[in-house]
């Protein structure tokens, strides 16, 4: 005789102690898993703004450090935004025509077919090269194959292979949100299959895209690594890209963690404020550029 | 030709005129020509950094005066490729990437999955996206500030806890011999578990939404309670997803350089104590050696890097296949 | 085992939207009833406040009372886990566990509920799908996957499953709607030979099956668009496919809307 069937007499008992106290247990646990990743996240973001602020103000933002040594007050991370702001728009420059024709073949060419299926295998391949290696390359293939020099270029380089990954997928799933009926519409009509694409698919999946991008360039804006290879370490000021050294954002911060001083400290975690801020910025910026094409959508 | 309709007609007149069609032949062949190479553009890519790190690592490995995958195991093997005779090896640095991201992946992977449900699962509905947000925002900050926390805060706090630990577990040798610090392997592993975190839990919680309401109504209906629910409609239909997240996972883990060679002190010789200060993993190794090398010094280091290249590839092409496996399977 | 449903005043909402009235009714123990309705009517919405699957939609609340055997399925000390164990249900779509075998798809059930001797769960696991007329075309590959029988014996595997913890009651949500026409009959024999033993509603649009086998038919229907749905007629199904009362009943029966 099974159990079941002595409960034949009773309806609805209460389910038994054991499997109430699990389903608790399990949902405490799983408080506890989300309280464990806010924790570092405000701690992390607690302590760059707190000690950050230190040494942030004006001064800071409009030297370099130009014969600033770690012992000494003052400098600044002028140099370094430069620096930065010109290495991310020309990866940008370099990423997002080479991403944007991958996800343009991927979608509107090619879909499944063999030569598409290897390239999206790769794409998403690429995502995981950690970015030591691209810096690797570029310092190969452009410093040591091709015998330039240091230049933040080649740090943009390096950039720009972490950032077409990301490019490519996101302007995928974008060209993918585009309806077809707009495609056969205008096929319709008459018009070449590039114009179409160009003047009608891109457009409207343009805000998308350009949120894709801009998160890509947040992603890239904090790689230390490659930069470290390719551009290596000035405290100068250096607004040609193209030639010899150039500061950066994570490099100024690395630098001034590496060197012990009595400023140096306060000098990194300022930098990171700054870093940080053009990221959050950057996101947010994304995120409401994303939220405005939400009316096309409806 | 009386049959013809005014379109043909009138297409033949325009011909006959010796104007050529703007049917857009040539923009055509030229754009889909563009957007089909570069998509070959990334395939050589892909191919040019194998290709040129091997150019340069096979002179490295060649010269080296010791065995490059089973030198660096013992304490006074040091990394010394610009040495007279060169001798280096990527023993220690093959096991600190290894214990480093595959205690990463261990940490991360319970807190992860158990973030993906709660969001998917126990939170408010109208709150889900905003928490996911949240979430996702571990991502935004870039590894440089992670590896500037985790020097400056999280290994003195770390040395601490490291004791504790040390005293509890000291017994399974691995968290035991003594003189416990901060700045080891094992705060990098923290540090990486807090990196793959959003990754793991983003792709999870894809996962974990897509599970078809039927089976969740199904194991409802039978008298389950929540975690029953989840523990047999949900957790086996997202199993190989969240597999393959946690092996993106550990892709990134190994790849990650700056927060762990920053967080690292400098020690050779493989250290099963990873409570002690110490270790060291590609990534960080070429890092903090790049700056001083020499010629070898930097083949050596790119030899490293291509092993480095190869591993995190492997690990993601796993995580790929298991995907494709799960999707001929549903 | 089975026992008699007695519902009183029962309203449903999703949210601020009001899906039906006013429902009253009483279901005898050991019967099919059938409620039969247009699209949008709410019958599975009532039918799913009988095990109060509806509450799991979010904003969604129901009001009123639904007794079985004199115990109120909403009372405030009645644990909703507690009610889906007494009164099992069956979907439109088959939904077998797709990671578990048959067996386990059985047993899934009876896990749950912490039986756990493997004996017993054989023995259990074979009287299910017995009474499920499925025995016969599995016993020999109960560890294959539930997912690779045909839609009629999914279905079936779900009526076992259900069936395996020995519910009070069977609900049953249009089961015959994906099936084609030779499952749907066997799951109508299948109907015949449960209710024996369960009280089974079953929603159905389709006339004729209610009319096959059902004992009582509810024809439910709603005032106008944006209005909730009632409860119009319930009665023997002999007098209602023949002679029933209401005017809205037999224009629907006869075809004139639905």
């Amino acid at each position: 005789m099974s159990t079941i069937s002595a409960r034949r007499g009773s309806s609805l008992e209460q389910i038994s102690a054991r499997r109430r106290a699990k389903d608790w247990a399990v949902r405490i646990l799983v408080y506890i898993a989300f309280l464990l990743a806010v924790i570092p996240l405000v701690s992390v973001l607690w302590m760059v703004i707190s000690r950050g602020l230190k040494d942030l103000n004006g001064s800071f933002l409009s030297h370099s450090m130009n014969a600033v040594t770690a012992n000494d007050p003052g400098g600044g991370v002028y140099h370094a935004i430069i620096g930065t702001l010109e290495q991310c728009l020309l990866a940008s420059l370099m990423a997002v025509p080479l991403g944007l024709m991958t996800a343009v073949y991927l979608v509107e060419y090619a879909r499944g077919g063999k030569l598409s299926r290897v390239i999206s295998f790769f794409v998403d391949v690429m995502t995981g090269v950690p970015s030591i290696v691209a810096g690797l390359f570029v310092l190969t293939f452009w410093l040591l194959g091709l015998h330039f020099d240091f230049s933040g270029f080649a740090g943009s380089m390096a950039l720009a292979v972490l950032m077409v990954p990301t490019v490519v997928r996101t302007t995928e799933e974008m060209l993918k949100l585009v309806p077809n009926e707009l495609r056969e519409a205008a096929a319709a009509l008459g018009v070449p299959r590039w114009r179409t694409i160009m003047f009608v698919v891109i457009p409207t999946a343009l805000t998308g895209i350009i949120s894709g991008v801009m998160l890509g360039i947040a992603r890239i804006m904090g790689e230390t690594a490659p930069l470290l290879l390719t551009i290596f370490i000035t405290n100068a000021i250096n607004n040609d890209p193209f030639h010899g050294a150039q500061g950066s954002l994570p490099t100024f911060i690395w630098d001034q963690s590496t060197t012990s001083g009595k400023y140096a400290v306060d000098r990194a975690w300022a930098g990171a404020l700054v870093l940080i801020i053009i990221i959050m910025l950057l996101n947010l910026v994304a995120r409401a550029v994303a939220w405005l094409r939400k009316p096309a959508t409806r | 030709m009386t049959s013809d309709s005014p379109a043909v007609a009138a297409t033949a007149e325009h011909r006959a005129a010796g104007f050529r069609m703007s049917t857009g032949r040539f923009g055509d062949r030229l754009f889909a020509g563009v957007a089909r190479g570069s998509g070959i553009t990334i395939l050589a890519i892909m191919a040019a950094i194998a290709a040129f790190l091997l150019w340069k690592a096979i002179p490295a490995i060649v010269h080296d005066h010791a065995n490059f995958l089973t030198y660096g195991a013992k304490s006074d093997q040091t990394w010394a490729p610009d040495a007279q005779p060169a001798k280096f090896g990527i023993a220690q640095l093959a096991f600190g990437t290894v214990v480093s991201s595959f205690l990463a992946l261990i940490i991360a992977t319970p807190v992860a999955i158990g973030i993906a449900l709660f969001i998917t699962y126990y939170s408010p509905r109208r709150l889900a996206s905003g928490l996911g947000y949240i979430v996702d925002l571990l991502a935004a900050v870039p590894s440089i500030i992670y590896g500037l926390w985790g020097v400056n805060f999280l290994s003195q706090k770390m040395e601490g806890v490291s004791k504790g630990v040390g005293t509890v577990l000291g017994w399974t040798g691995v968290f035991g011999g003594g003189n416990y610090g901060g700045r080891s392997l094992f705060t990098a592993s923290i540090v990486l578990a807090i990196m793959i975190l959003p990754i793991i839990s983003a792709i999870s919680r894809e996962v974990f939404r897509q599970v078809p309401t039927a089976h969740i109504e199904a194991a409802q209906a039978l008298g389950a309670t929540r975690w029953e629910t989840i523990r047999i409609a949900v957790l086996p239909f997202g199993r190989s997803g969240v597999i393959a997240a946690s092996m993106l996972g550990l892709g990134r883990a190994m790849g990650e350089t700056i927060a762990v060679a920053l967080i690292l002190s400098a020690v050779p010789g493989i250290n099963w104590h990873i409570l002690q200060n110490g270790g060291g993993t590609f990534a960080a190794n070429i890092a903090l050696s790049f700056q001083e090398a020499g010629v070898n010094g930097r083949n050596a280091l790119i030899a490293s890097g291509l092993v480095l290249f190869i591993i995190t590839m492997l690990v993601n092409m796993g995580a790929r296949w298991v995907v494709a496996r799960r999707k001929e399977f549903t | 085992m089975a026992k008699r449903i007695e519902v009183s005043g029962l309203h449903a909402y999703y949210g601020q939207t009001h899906a039906i009235e006013d429902i009253s009714m009483t279901i005898e123990p050991r019967s099919v009833t059938a409620f039969i309705g247009p699209s949008g009517c709410g019958k599975s919405t009532f039918l799913r406040t009988l095990n109060r699957m509806h509450e799991v939609i979010p904003n969604a609340r129901v009001e009123g009372k639904v007794l079985l055997d004199d115990e109120d399925l909403y009372g405030a000390s009645i644990d909703p886990v507690a009610v889906r164990r007494v009164v099992g249900m069956v979907f439109q779509r088959p939904n077998p566990f797709p990671t578990m075998s048959i067996y386990d798809n059985v047993a899934a059930g009876l896990k749950l509920n912490g039986v756990r001797g493997k004996r017993q769960l054989d023995e259990i696991v074979e009287k299910s799908l017995r009474g499920a007329n499925l025995w016969n075309e599995v016993k020999d590959r109960l560890s294959k996957p539930g997912a690779g029988l045909s839609g009629g014996q999914q279905q079936r595997l779900c009526i076992a499953r259900a069936i395996a913890v020995e519910p009070q009651v069977l609900l049953m949500d249009e089961p015959c709607s994906a099936l084609d026409p030779i499952s749907t009959l066997a799951v109508e024999d299948l109907i015949s030979q449960l209710k024996t033993f369960y009280t089974i509603v079953i929603v159905t649009h389709n006339m004729q099956q209610a009319a096959r086998v059902s004992d009582k038919t509810a024809f439910f229907n709603i005032a106008g668009a944006g209005k909730p749905g009632r409860l119009v007629e319930i009665d023997e199904t002999s007098k209602i496919f023949t002679n029933p009362s209401e005017k809205a009943t037999e224009d629907y029966i006869t075809g004139r809307f639905g």
